[in-house]
């Protein structure tokens, strides 16, 4: 009897459960069986009956075994081509490759004297080819419409259907932005204070960097796209620590637009004139300065400013539709 | 430097195949996530640093971030019992 003092010998012996009370633990569900339940596992047993069991049909049996051999098959064919196409590609670097011909030879040479960028890929994209580039900021405009075409909630809730309405003309069950707003908060945190401190602390930073990566565009590695990308981020941790109060004081959907409609329409402004002239490269007017002052390459700073404003705008805009329907 | 390259190369082999062999969605994200990382720094190795930026903030980052939204919205991201994450 002295043994059964020791927890270890009661539990061994089956007296208490140890774990009773600290695990969290909830009683299996009693399965009862509807009247439905058992009308469709009969339902299922009748159809079997009629039709039979797949393994009856020889056809379908040999047609499963074909497909999986045809899908390995494809598989490994596909990769054998593309290796084969590999292989065959010029070794990376060469002299003799069909990429070193005059063109880039014309850029390396003479870009710095006719752009004035001292970065040679700022200044290809967005002198040489800056139409290439104007063609991309719109892809990424139009992606943000067609986001908002898909995603957007309404305002208020829809009239209800009708009874008689045809199925296409019925209002879809969807949420109103009131409700969506709801939905938003119940799998975040409400009020982190480790992502708020951390935000507070990485925003303003992140902010400053995508400001230097787009002011500096023609001048160190980076430029328009990557310093809007930057400066997305930062506001997409700026929403999700602070909520979208504090977004929409400064940022909204007017915003968007009007910011979008004027780094667009100066783009095309300052740009699409070559393209009127017989798309003839033609002076800015603006001097190209010293290379290496941040005031210098003509057109090249104003575009690049341009390009970050859009980019930055379409990715908090792409997060805010996804997470809400709006913003 | 071209065994540090060979290892990335070979790490970027093993995440695109692992993408699309594991199960859980959740795990492809990160996967897919940690593979941009490390294009990223080859991106660098090649003498590229504006590709190398934009891939850091748009692959790891941005489309990463959609990703994790998309998987909430359609209510792929709940734990096995379903339940833990509501009460948060």
């Amino acid at each position: 009897m002295k043994r059964k003092d020791n927890a270890f010998f009661r539990w061994f012996f089956g007296e208490t459960d140890t774990m009773l009370g600290r695990v969290e633990m909830r009683p299996q569900q009693e399965y009862t069986e509807t009247a439905s339940d058992i009308r469709e596992v009969m339902q299922d047993s009748l159809t079997q009956d009629q039709t039979g069991d797949e393994e009856d049909f020889v056809l379908i049996r040999v047609f499963h075994r074909l497909y999986r051999v045809a899908a390995v098959f494809f598989c490994v064919a596909l990769i054998a081509v593309l290796l084969i196409n590999v292989s065959w590609l010029p070794k990376n670097g060469g002299a003799d490759n069909p990429v070193n011909n005059e063109v880039s030879a014309r850029y390396i040479e003479s870009g710095l004297q006719e752009t004035g960028a001292v970065n040679i890929v700022t200044g290809m994209i967005l002198d040489y080819r800056a139409f290439d580039t104007f063609g991309e900021s719109n892809v990424l405009f139009i992606a943000t419409v067609t986001v908002l075409i898909l995603l957007r909630l309404d305002k208020e809730k829809k009239a209800p259907a009708k009874k008689g309405m045809p199925v296409y003309q019925r209002p879809k069950d969807e949420l109103t932005i009131a409700q969506a707003q709801s939905r938003d908060r119940i799998y975040e945190p409400k009020n982190n204070v480790i992502l708020q401190v951390v935000a507070g602390f990485l925003v303003p930073i992140l902010f400053i960097f995508g400001i230097y990566v787009i002011l500096n565009g023609h001048l160190s590695p980076g430029g328009g796209f990557s310093g809007g990308a930057i400066i997305g981020a930062g506001l997409i941790l700026y929403l999700n620590a602070f909520g979208f109060e504090k977004t929409e004081r400064f940022f909204t959907e007017k915003t968007y637009k009007w910011v979008s409609f004027f780094s667009l329409t100066f783009y095309c402004l300052a740009k699409s004139y070559s393209f009127f002239t017989g798309a003839n490269h033609l002076e800015s007017g603006i001097p190209l300065g010293t290379p290496g002052a941040i005031l210098s390459s003509g057109l090249i700073l104003p575009l690049n400013i341009c390009v970050g404003l859009v980019v930055a705008c379409t990715m908090y805009a792409f997060y805010a539709l996804f997470r809400k329907g709006g913003f | 430097m071209d065994i540090f390259t060979y290892i990335l190369m070979g790490f970027l082999v093993v995440c695109a195949i692992s993408v699309t062999f594991s199960k859980k969605l959740l795990n492809s994200i990160l996967i897919f996530m940690s593979y941009s990382l490390v294009m990223s720094v080859i991106w660098m190795l090649l003498e590229s640093p504006d590709l190398a930026i934009t891939e850091a903030a748009v692959g790891a980052g941005v489309t990463s971030v959609l990703f994790f939204v998309t998987l909430k919205k359609i209510n792929a991201m709940m734990g096995e019992d379903g339940n833990d994450e509501k009460k948060g």
